[in-house]
């Protein structure tokens, strides 16, 4: 168990180390913040205090390996743009982008299992094409343009829920919805094609010949076994519910860890971006460890060694 | 032995057999039409396009927000107008062409490129494939949008760049897929008696491994063509895809956003383009996969293969 935790730890952190050596040098190629930061005619001598001052006038060797032995002790430096370290920044946006992931996964599970079983049950009848074709509509539709939509119908023109922001309760409800849309889609799909293989399997076939019910079965025996499959992609989508986030702040101005990284590029604030991509990377690192966990839990034939 | 061997070869057949497969494909009414929309888009985009790039420019600001399903001002203007009076239907046409040409040349990169460093780093392993897919678990571990900001931020806006960017993040799915599958083929009796009759392993990659990889490739490409399209839409929406002069269904979604409560259909329209594209992409691949996979491609046509042999 330890010696499985250690190395799945090790090799994501060299993973990780890599990320942030790709990051630190792709964020100094969009230039120099200098140029954003001051004046149009601030004197060399301005730039070189402004440099001076947030350690950008050392080589760039010098400045990596700083930057890694800071990182190392979470000090990501000072955020250019806010005015608080970096770190502060990016952890203080986290908890609102986890539970915006963990309430959208945990309702999308609900949604998409019996979903997904329910078309298995029966393939290739219209409960299953209905089903199947509503995944892959869900999956198709492009989720800014689905948020832009309801805002319009919802917001605008009904005046049910606000439009952006995060106040009441009602102002969970669309981003929610955005980010569960392809989740959805493919977890359902998933679900489907793994229950149909289990549903098929010799002991399954064996005890609906002895009289069990196919909803008994399907929802005691085969969901488990079918079990794995269902994991590996939720645990897949639940990483990139990042992306999804990214696409909500933009439309809601939903504050998370995906606004931060929005304002952070585009305002060159190098070291919120790398504290960004260090906490997403510990957060996706720390989710592949509790799915490879929950593998266990669902399945006693896998052992953690 | 014998069963897994039929179940591997069953769609390299098929596939090569392009009648048979549209005989198949004409069974399935979904797919079918799936398949129509797709070559019609495809073919306005590639004929319409060039044709109307000028009067999909063409500003008329007495036709501002000029309103959609209206024939008073000629088929041209059917769609609406945008906030400088140009029409939506051209602008469309003209953006299909972008939009078409960023996720084909994105999947055409992605699945060239990912199947062959899969094959030859399944097939030689040891520590260029241990490094390989340490490689592809760290673009795995980035979140694509977020890459793709970095990235796109850096370079400038352009469809080359755009391609790259997807190009490199859609790179893993291609590559752990024709891995995994050459992993499986390298032990198979075919593989070793090539070896054994002294075929060199380029050889045994191109003849004997690659024609079983293909179709898997292909049918996971007709799956990331949708997403594709998806993903680059959200980029040139979020302002670091494309920008004028060059047009794709995102930037008509993002101009759209601005004039949102005053003229919905800027951004309903080019939103609904990009829904019937990538439904219908897949719809298809959803097909290609049931068809390939024998234990569902049995239920779908129970009688008819055997109904046919009658016939005959």
């Amino acid at each position: 168990m330890l010696k499985f935790l250690s190395v799945r730890l090790t090799t994501s952190l060299v993973a990780l180390l890599g990320v942030m050596v790709m990051v630190f040098f792709l964020a100094r190629l969009t230039g120099s913040p200098a140029a954003l930061y001051l004046p149009v005619d601030a004197t060399d001598a301005m730039v070189e205090a402004f440099n001076r001052q947030n350690g950008l006038d050392q080589p760039l060797l010098v400045q990596f390996t700083n930057f890694v032995s800071n990182a190392l002790r979470f000090d990501f430096g000072q955020s250019i743009a806010q005015q608080r370290p970096a770190s502060v920044a990016a952890l203080s946006a986290m908890p609102q982008t986890i539970l915006l992931a963990a309430i959208s996964m945990g309702l999308t599970l609900l949604l998409a299992i019996p979903l997904g079983t329910f078309a298995a049950l029966r393939p290739n009848s219209a409960i299953d094409r209905a089903i199947t074709t509503f995944s892959l509509f869900v999956a198709s539709i492009p989720d800014f343009w689905f948020a832009l939509v309801c805002v319009l119908v919802f917001s605008v023109n009904l005046g049910w829920l606000p439009t952006s922001g995060q106040g009441s309760l009602l102002s969970w409800i669309l981003p929610v919805a955005t980010v569960m849309l392809h989740p959805v889609g493919v977890i359902t799909q998933v679900v489907r094609g793994a229950m149909l293989e289990t549903l098929n399997a010799g002991y399954v076939q064996n005890a609906r010949a002895r009289g069990y019910s196919w909803k008994r079965l399907a929802f005691r025996h085969a969901l488990r076994n079918a079990a794995l499959p269902i994991i590996t992609i939720a645990g897949d989508r639940a990483g990139g519910m990042v992306n999804g986030a990214v696409i909500v702040s933009a439309v809601f101005a939903w504050p998370g860890i995906g606004q931060v990284l929005v304002d952070a590029v585009y305002n060159r604030d190098f070291a919120v971006i790398q504290a960004g991509v260090f906490v997403v990377g510990i957060a996706v690192i720390l989710l592949n460890i509790l799915v490879d966990l929950i593998y266990a839990v669902a399945d006693p034939r896998i052992r953690i060694s | 032995m014998a069963i897994s061997d039929l179940a591997v070869t069953r769609p390299a057949r098929s596939s090569g057999r392009i009648g048979e497969t549209l005989a198949q494909l004409s069974r399935s009414p979904l797919a079918f039409i799936s398949a129509i929309v797709l070559v019609a888009l495809v073919l306005v985009a590639v004929i319409g396009a060039p044709l109307l790039r000028d009067f999909a420019n063409t500003q008329n600001l007495r036709l501002r927000f000029f309103p959609p399903f209206s024939l008073e001002h000629g088929w041209g203007y059917v769609l609406g107008a945008d906030a400088l009076g140009r029409s939506i239907l051209a602008q469309l046409i003209v953006g299909a062409r972008t939009s078409f040409l960023v996720a084909g040349a994105t999947v055409a990169v992605a699945s060239i490129t990912g199947m062959t460093i899969g094959m030859v780093s399944g097939y030689f392993g040891g520590i260029v494939d241990a490094v390989l897919m340490r490689i592809s678990d760290i673009i795995v571990t980035v979140p694509s949008l977020l890459l793709a900001l970095a990235v796109l931020f850096v370079l400038e806006p352009s469809v080359v760049n755009l391609v790259l960017v997807l190009a490199i993040a859609r790179l893993p799915v291609y590559l752990r897929v024709s891995r995994a599958q050459t992993l499986e083929l390298r032990e198979r009796v075919f593989v070793e008696s090539s070896r054994a009759l002294g075929t060199s392993d380029a050889a045994i990659i191109w003849r004997d491994i690659r024609p079983l990889v293909v179709p898997t490739v292909m049918t996971v490409a007709m799956l990331e063509l949708a997403s594709v399209m998806l993903a680059a839409a959200g980029l040139s929406f979020l302002g670091v895809g494309l920008q004028r002069p060059d047009v794709d269904w995102g930037t008509l979604v993002s101009e759209g956003r601005e004039y949102l409560t005053r003229a919905w259909w800027a951004t309903v329209f080019p939103g609904t383009a990009i829904l019937i594209t990538a439904l219908s992409a897949n719809l298809l691949s959803n097909w290609m996969r049931a068809n390939a996979d024998p234990l569902q491609a049995a239920a779908m046509e129970p009688t008819s293969s055997r109904e046919e042999a009658a016939r005959s």
